[in-house]
């Protein structure tokens, strides 16, 4: 063996499993012992017996010549995906403890393509936030810096691939929670066209944004994965889309010749970071030199996103979370004077800081009075923004911009201050109110050595084609492949 | 526009959420700051703009769809009742409702 297990690619391992080159189990094994040594914070449950029996079970497939595509490859699940073998708790006091009776249609989805559980990953609670700060069980050290975030909520899943704590691992993106850890990490993730990936199982936040992908160390291996996630779900997720599933790794590799890359005026204005800013335009450099033209382009409405998606997300928040009131799961309050003192008290220990104000910034807008002026005006800039993403189509293929505005803050240093979190999540907000597909590609390295991840967003549909940019991107630099110093 | 300790209480109370006083003033104060950001909101003129609710409307004709009502999930009552909080004979317990 000339690579190591953990420094291999998803696309290595299925090979090499495959191939008999190593087991199912020596890679499960290889993984778990790792996770166990894990000094991020990464994971929140392991259960190396599920483990092992998935991989004894993956090993079979294998000797019997019925291996799935991923088979015996390992991964980790962001704990915000339901899971019968490993509890479940959202980063969440409120589901401490909790047991899912079935496994989420993506979990399924890639156990059937073969891929091993390692176990749950960090995020922030209920997927609230843009630090994977607002984990009930502590937050996540970035591999690059550990006094820095690793960007959320997806946190723990871009730690721990990071980190070489596993392969791939799932994300959920609301309003940038694949593309941002991915940039803060060094990593590279794929949010889909909303509804294309089932959310059956997925623990709800906005429901007319959520939508899980992968999240890996190169384009190639979340194409990979990618391919076994997506297709309707049309039983499950009534917002799931006829949309077939298809082979992503397809067309990974084709020329870039004539690919016009829309550059929005607004991702590159004064908020933006010179050192974040310099590894956008020398990997836009890279993608020119391959062929690709650079547009000029406007999304006006940019800024808007950030008040759009804050009165959206946290209403369909307080909806959503409104089942949690200690009587059929979660965490139930010791003293209560009657059932609404129950609810209450419930609800008051079971969430945290960051919930609460989303639950009630989110009952607000959509009480009596205020419904119209900020629930439906939010929903109807929403239209203008996807609208305005159309019209930029129309002069180019893809689009491309920074992640963020700066690369991965230092632990804490919001905590006071929520409104800073959501401000950053600027560049990434727009494409999730449209339902685009967006990705993060590394990009390079920023101030304190930080990575820095190129954002790519494309039309509905179009995931193989940021694939595509993104492999391009990957085949002519090396930035995915460094790694933070100990790992 | 502000909101005043009074809204503060109201919202709990529709969010079934018990807050300490202590907690109020802050919510009250963060909640204030970010409504700072949403004024910008009002200003847009959306006049004749339909609202949208699946992103993907903004291409497409999208229609949630309805399932068969046919029985698709064994019976999976342990299983489904292993988190809850209280259960006696299979039923979920919550405090009495009714004198």
């Amino acid at each position: 063996m000339t690579t190591v297990l953990h420094d291999m690619t998803v696309a290595e391992l299925a090979a090499g499993l495959k191939a008999k080159t190593f087991s199912a189990t020596e890679v499960a094994q290889h993984f778990v012992a790792r996770a166990q040594a894990d000094a991020t914070g990464s994971f929140l449950a392991l259960n190396p017996e599920a483990t092992l029996a998935q991989a004894q079970a993956a090993d079979a497939r294998l000797n019997a010549g019925t291996a799935g595509a991923l088979e015996g490859v390992p991964l980790g699940h962001k704990d915000i995906f339901v899971t019968k073998d490993f509890p479940t708790t959202a980063g969440s006091k409120m589901l401490a403890g909790y047991r899912s009776p079935f496994d989420a249609t993506l979990v399924r989805r890639l156990a059937d393509a073969g891929m091993v559980t390692v176990g749950k990953l960090s995020c922030d609670e209920f997927a609230m936030g843009s630090g994977n700060e607002n984990c009930a069980y502590g937050p996540v050290k970035n591999p690059w810096d550990a006094t820095r975030v690793p960007g959320g909520s997806s946190g723990g899943s871009a730690a721990a691939i990071a980190a070489r704590l596993v392969p791939a691992a799932t994300g959920t993106d609301t309003g940038g929670s694949i593309r941002q850890p991915a940039s803060f990490c060094g990593i590279t993730g794929i949010k889909p066209t909303y509804g294309r990936a089932s959310r059956f199982g997925m623990i709800a936040y906005a429901s007319s944004l959520d939508q899980g992908g992968p999240m890996a160390r190169t384009a190639e291996d979340c194409a990979l994965l990618l391919s076994a996630m997506c297709g309707p779900d049309a039983d499950r997720d009534s917002t799931s889309l006829d949309v077939p599933a298809e082979d992503f790794t397809a067309s990974l590799g084709a020329d870039l010749k004539g690919l016009r890359i829309g550059i929005p005026q607004e991702f590159f204005g004064e908020g933006l970071a010179a050192d974040v800013r310099a590894a956008v335009d020398a990997a836009l450099a890279e993608l020119t030199k391959q062929g690709a033209t650079l547009v000029p382009i406007s999304l006006p409405r940019t800024e808007l996103s950030i008040p759009v998606y804050y009165i959206i997300a946290p209403a369909e928040a307080s909806s959503n979370l409104s089942r949690f009131d200690g009587v059929k799961f979660g965490h139930r309050a010791k003293d209560y004077t009657d059932l609404e003192s129950m609810y209450k008290r419930s609800r008051a220990e079971g969430f945290g800081s960051e919930v609460k104000r989303r639950i009630m910034t989110g009952t607000y807008v959509l009480s009596h009075g205020y419904y119209d002026a900020y629930y439906l005006q939010a929903q109807k800039i929403r239209r203008m923004i996807a609208d305005d993403f159309q019209q930029a189509f129309k002069q180019c293929d893809v689009i491309a911009g920074p992640v963020a505005p700066k690369v991965a803050w230092k632990l804490g240093e919001n905590a006071n201050d929520p409104v800073a979190d959501y401000l950053a999540d600027i560049f990434t907000l727009p494409a999730s109110l449209a339902g685009l597909p967006g990705m993060s590609v590394p990009a390079g390295f920023g101030a304190h050595g930080m990575p820095v991840g190129l954002q790519l967003i494309g039309n509905y549909f179009k995931e193989a084609q940021l694939l595509n940019v993104a492999h391009r991107l990957q085949q002519a630099t090396d930035f995915h492949l460094q790694k933070p110093a100990g790992v | 526009m502000s909101l005043t300790p009074q809204d503060i209480d109201r919202i709990a109370n529709l969010a079934r959420l018990e807050l300490k006083p202590d907690e109020s003033e802050r919510m009250l104060a963060q909640i204030n700051g970010f409504f700072g950001i949403v004024e910008a909101m009002q200003a847009v003129d959306t006049t004749g703009i339909e609202p949208m609710a699946h992103p993907v409307a903004a291409i497409q004709d999208v229609q949630l769809r309805l399932r068969e009502d046919v029985v698709s999930e064994p019976n999976n009552r342990e299983a489904n009742q292993q988190s809850a909080p209280a259960v006696e004979r299979g039923l979920f317990l919550v405090p009495k409702v009714i004198e």
